[in-house]
């Protein structure tokens, strides 16, 4: 066994090196060794934190910012979950811009990771008469309602299920996350997602410097590169450290739950308990973790 | 050793030319260039200088690569017929046959490359180095058979032609099998392909099991409509002999598939139609437009029509007997099928997108000279393996020639 597995790994190093020296003989020995590196899922202890260290060395050098990079794993025993309650949402877009500001998000070219979407009451749930593009003065309109959507952390996701590289999979606590620097960007996660949930750096991301979040998670809010698929996380660099993401925390109304699926007396678990939920595309057995209710 | 000299005497070959050749070399160089500084703009900024955005994120190049899976997949399915029906160079047939689908698959991986968004990472696809996520996805499944497509066919046709240019009987024990393998994993390759969308039940216009039979007889129209196109050419240029009859033979069997074709897309249609679910809508964007939003129309139809008009051209036996009428069927069919797999069968998938919204695309200035790139490098490649397998299986280049005394006589 130990053999074999030392052949491997022969195989490995040498045909690396080989290729790497092809293909990067011009470059500089740090971006070779970014370059290099491994899926951080295979990655040892020891391997993660040189990376991080070496992470935040370069965004300090770049933003001129000291980050703190985290890659704190799920807790054990914690399964999240989400609830938004539609009789509440009045679709002010808040957590649309919460959202991008937490999660270092490209403002031109724009990625949302929530987007919401303005229904007919007489329609129900109809997606092809829904429009993302409402600007009224006021919200809610009259004879509208309104259904954010984002990641819905599908126990059985298919993102996870299509990707060739094993760039995206689902954590224990059952947040799906993309490993930046490991994802070759082929987009194949965004055919597969039925909820519009991935999007792509189509070009080199552009944040503000100094609305810059500098507390991060290297399967989360740290800052992306060009050619890299990034997704809702659930705020993995708060809800891992026992804090509400943040949409949950600026919406108006209240109509944004969230909590452990696992605890018995979590606000989600009561939700479960006394509301009636759906979920959306049910028929796609997703099985999202991400309900839908009617609070009042 | 003989290996080398077979290389060598290969490379000799592809500098001799007549001034037709070289002026097609030039015109393919400057395609090239011009489609290379396209490309370069998107090496540097990225792919924000196509059209493609989150709404509709695969687009052209991906289309490119599957109608490229078709060609490569049908030029090979073509030894079929020839075995049966007992057309006299078959061996010959096999060789084109076989040196049309390295171009294409090396066509198709060229845009897999250009498709996505760190093409140094594609390592990490490759076994034992990368994390290939074997068997679950079907893109690394694509990917593998593509490659072993490659190589098997890479192998025979360079085994072939090596044996010729050293007058050796070939080992019928050899090409045999692996041409034998070669069919079903022309099969493979093109299922595989189809698969790869089939498989996203959140994309219901693809998600139809008779997407992968579609997609297989599309591939036996345009395929055989080049090498068509290329066996009259060797007939006037060398002394390569096909009968009439085993060309219209080529183009009675392209009627079945489009026949074929045509059936099962109205199969879907009436499904789609009469059943008016909200799942119409693709189609509808496909053939209509909805709304104000109608840039697919054009490109469907021409794509219709110009398949319709092929069909009956091929369907009445004067017209599929006469030269001229056949060979303005096979273009019209070829590119009948680059439009239904570069557009037609990519974009409605995506528009209306999975939450209902319409982002229009149409292909970009960027997008399309990068595929006039891949296009040209891709004819270049095939003009110069045909240049060398024409010199070594017709004009008798071998070993000897490569001696110059003999030669300059
Ligand atoms: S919503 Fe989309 S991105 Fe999120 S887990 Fe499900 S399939 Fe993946
Ligand atoms: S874009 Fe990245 S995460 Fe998505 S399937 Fe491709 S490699 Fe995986």
């Amino acid at each position: 066994m130990k053999n074999k597995n030392s052949r491997r790994s022969f195989i490995k190093n040498i045909s690396l090196a080989t290729f790497s020296a092809l293909a990067l003989s011009g470059c500089n020995s740090e971006a070779f060794d970014v370059f290099l590196q491994q899926n951080f899922k295979t990655l040892s202890k020891k391997e993660k934190d040189r990376i991080i260290k070496n992470l935040e060395i370069k965004y300090k050098e770049k933003y001129g910012k000291e980050f703190h990079v985290s890659d704190r794993p799920a807790l054990e025993g914690t399964s999240f979950g989400y609830a938004l309650d539609l009789s509440r949402c009045v679709g002010c877009r808040r957590c649309v811009y919460a959202c991008v500001k937490e999660n270092n998000q490209s403002r031109d070219p724009q990625i949302h990771y929530i987007e919401v979407l303005q229904m007919e009451k007489e329609r129900g749930i109809d997606f092809a008469h829904s429009t993302a593009q409402y600007n009224p003065e006021k919200v809610p309109e009259k004879g509208y309602f309104y259904v954010p959507i984002q990641c819905q952390q599908c126990k059985n996701p298919p993102c996870v299920k299509v990707c060739p590289v094993r760039a995206t999979w689902q954590e224990p606590d059952g947040i799906t996350v993309v490993d930046y620097n490991w994802c070759i960007g082929c987009r194949y996660c965004m055919a597969a997602c039925p909820y519009g949930a991935r999007h792509f750096n189509w070009g080199e991301p552009n944040v503000p410097n100094e609305e810059l979040n500098t507390e991060v998670h290297y399967l989360g809010n740290r800052p992306r590169m060009k050619g890299v698929v990034e997704k809702c996380t659930f705020c993995i660099q708060r809800s891992r450290e026992g804090k509400y993401p943040s949409c949950v925390e600026i919406c108006p109304v209240g109509a944004r739950k969230f909590g452990n699926l696992l605890d018995p007396d979590s606000e989600i678990r009561y939700i479960l308990e006394n509301k009636r939920v759906l979920i959306l595309k049910q028929e796609l057995n997703t099985q999202p973790r991400f309900y839908y209710f009617f609070g009042i | 050793m003989n290996f080398f000299r077979f290389i060598t005497g290969s490379i000799k070959i592809i500098f001799r030319g007549s001034k037709t050749y070289y002026t097609w070399l030039i015109i393919l160089l400057l395609l090239i260039l011009w489609g290379g500084f396209g490309y370069s703009g998107q090496l540097a900024h990225g792919l924000i200088k196509t059209h493609m955005r989150d709404s509709v994120s695969w687009a052209f190049y991906i289309g490119n690569f599957t109608f490229l899976v078709g060609v490569a997949a049908a030029a090979v399915m073509l030894v079929i017929p020839a075995y049966i029906y007992d057309w006299k160079p078959i061996k010959e047939i096999v060789i084109f046959g076989e040196l049309l689908a390295v171009c294409s698959v090396f066509m198709c991986l060229s845009f897999i490359m250009v498709d996505i968004g760190n093409p140094l990472r594609f390592w990490h696809m490759l076994p034992l180095i990368g994390t290939l996520n074997f068997p679950s996805s079907m893109l690394s499944w694509d990917f593998f058979v593509l490659n072993i497509y490659l190589l098997l066919n890479l192998f025979v046709v360079t085994y072939l032609l090596y044996c010729i240019f050293y007058k050796k009987e070939y080992k019928k024990s050899i090409v045999l099998p692996l041409v034998l393998i070669s069919i079903p994993m022309a099969v493979a390759i093109h299922t595989t392909t189809a698969f790869l969308y089939n498989a996203l039940p959140g994309r219901v216009f693809w998600n139809s099991a008779l997407l992968a039979p579609r997609f297989l007889a599309s591939a036996f129209c345009s395929g055989p409509a080049i090498l068509l196109i290329l066996f009259q050419i060797l007939r006037k240029t060398t002394n390569f002999e096909i009968k009439d009859e085993a060309i219209w033979k080529i183009a009675e069997l392209m009627v079945y598939a489009m026949f074929i074709y045509l059936f099962f897309t109205i199969a879907e249609l009436f499904k789609e139609f009469y059943s008016g679910t909200e799942n119409i809508l693709f189609w509808k964007y496909l053939l209509f437009g909805i709304g104000d939003h109608k840039e697919i129309v054009p490109y469907s139809w021409s794509s219709i029509i110009m398949g319709c008009t092929a069909f009956v051209l091929f369907l009445i036996p004067k017209t599929r007997k006469n030269f001229l009428t056949l060979n303005i069927g096979a273009v019209l069919i070829y590119g009948s099928v680059y439009v239904e797999k570069g557009i037609a069968l990519i974009i409605p998938a995506f528009t209306p997108d999975v939450l209902g919204q319409i982002y229009v695309y149409t292909p970009s200035m960027t997008e399309i000279r990068t595929a006039v790139m891949i296009f040209s490098i891709g004819f270049l490649l095939f003009t110069f393996l045909s240049k060398i397998a024409i010199a070594i299986v017709f004009e008798n280049y071998n070993i000897e020639s490569l001696n110059p005394k003999i030669y300059s006589k």
